[in-house]
């Protein structure tokens, strides 16, 4: 049994969730860059220099790439042969993202008691934490820090079978057009497919950290992908909704086994701000 | 390039502008979001006087990260403005001439945007880090209380923005998007 402190899992979350409002990764960036030569519109190719621009910015100056620091989504992938000493693990990624936003001046963007109080819980805290017990002797953890203008914009649907993967793509493609400029278009889709209401919603969440130009293995599901991010690029809608032929620089979609009577979709968008970092212990 | 805009506006400045024109503001801005529109609209319909003068003024929809010693400002992007649907044909009532965020805005907004002879604007969202170098002074004017949601007023030097809705009935949301729709 390998022991690892709580203390470093507070050490690694508030790294990675600093790296990660500081610079776009690499495969994001490369997606804007190739956004930008694939871009007819001109206000269009604007917003991409813009953006690419502004992530350079982010990094001279160490101002977050956006104001919209995010909710804390954490995955931990928690290696059976792992024993956290020193605290309970969900304090420690808590004590994390707390320090992140202190030391990395990020916006506490937290509220407690949504329904009647909504009050700022001051330090961006509690973090939403996916936990995964896998094999091994690593704690793998990955940050995405979640900003709500993509998150207000993403939708759930439990379809009927019989909907199949036609109404599954109208629904996406109507997710995205609903959206318009709203979410930070050139957007990422993450599509979350199967289990229950619950699994859909976090197996979209988990799309959405696949490299920008990784397919689905599975050569049907690559081939809805690129089905889905033609519907969406055919929208019109544009770099900042300004017009133009990027609208979607990617779409992960993720599968599970459901309910003989279910074919639930979670389309989760994810902003052109497509912060994500991780590290391992 | 752009037209520059150098608060306080008139509605004949407003009403020159057509949607798709790329400006430049200088001067002073304010800034309101959810909790800020809340409050001043409420005192708007109770028919009292705003903590602050905006006739003339330009708002925008912004929520800044702290800023770091040494800086005006923290990361100062635009937010979605369909938030503030509710409370915008109160905020134009009051003179505002114009408005910058991001996104869609409802139909009623729109048809207050013309009657008033107002403009609204999109900043790029996603550049916050990029617009913030383009605010040189920030100070939290009414409602400190409210940290991100407080009402800055933010001095801009070329702060670039681009027209969405003009008074005339354009909307470069609808238009761009009609544009390049297959």
């Amino acid at each position: 049994m390998k022991e690892v402190s709580a203390a470093a899992v507070t050490d690694m979350v508030a790294k990675l969730y600093q790296e990660a409002n500081f610079s776009l990764p690499a495969d994001v960036v490369a997606a804007l860059k190739a956004a930008l030569a694939a871009e007819e519109s001109p206000q269009g190719r604007a917003v991409l220099e813009t953006l690419l621009e502004n992530s350079h910015i982010a990094g001279r100056n160490r101002v977050p790439l956006c104001q919209d620091t995010g909710l804390a989504v954490v995955f931990i992938e928690l290696g059976r042969d792992v024993h956290i000493g020193g605290g309970p693990l969900d304090a420690a990624v808590d004590a994390g993202v707390a320090r992140a936003q202190r030391e990395g001046y990020l916006r506490a963007s937290m509220v407690a008691g949504p329904c009647f109080r909504r009050q700022n819980t001051g330090d961006n805290t509690p973090a939403v934490l996916h936990l995964d017990l896998v094999e091994g002797d690593a704690v793998r953890i990955t940050v995405l820090p979640k900003g709500a203008g993509s998150e207000n914009m993403s939708r759930l649907a439990m379809l009927k079978p019989a909907d199949g993967v036609p109404g599954l793509i109208d629904f996406a493609v109507d997710t995205v057009s609903r959206a318009g400029a709203s979410p930070c278009p050139p957007i990422f889709l993450g599509i979350g497919v199967g289990g229950t209401m619950d699994r859909a919603a976090v197996l979209s969440k988990k799309a959405m950290l696949r490299q920008a130009k990784e397919a689905n293995p599975d050569p049907a599901l690559a081939g809805l992908e690129q089905q889905i991010l033609d519907r969406v690029n055919d929208l019109g809608i544009g770099p900042g909704g300004f017009g133009g032929r990027v609208t979607c620089l990617g779409v992960a979609l993720e599968e599970e086994p459901c309910h003989i009577a279910s074919l639930p979709v979670a389309v989760g968008i994810q902003c052109n701000s497509a912060r994500r970092a991780s590290g391992s212990i | 390039m752009g037209v520059t805009l150098k608060p306080p506006l008139s509605e004949e400045d407003t009403r020159a502008l057509s949607a798709g024109d790329q400006v430049l503001i200088t001067g002073t801005i304010y800034t309101a979001r959810d909790a800020a529109h809340s409050r001043l609209a409420a005192l708007i319909e109770r028919g009292e006087e705003l903590p602050v003068e905006l006739a003339g003024q330009i708002i925008y929809y912004v929520g800044p990260t702290p800023a770091s010693p040494g800086r005006a400002v923290g990361s100062a992007g635009p937010t979605t403005s369909s938030r503030m649907d509710a409370y915008t044909a109160a905020i134009l009532s009051r003179g505002v001439r114009a408005l910058i965020g991001k996104g869609e805005r409802s139909p009623e907004v729109a048809a207050a945007i013309r009657e008033c002879g107002a403009v609204y604007l999109a900043a790029v969202g996603g550049a916050g880090a990029l617009l913030a170098e383009r605010v040189t002074a920030a100070e939290a004017v009414v409602y400190p209380e409210l940290g991100p949601e407080a009402v800055y007023r933010f001095d801009v030097v070329k702060f670039p923005a681009i027209v969405i809705i003009d008074a005339h009935g354009g909307d470069l949301y609808r238009s761009g998007r009609e544009r390049y729709r297959r």
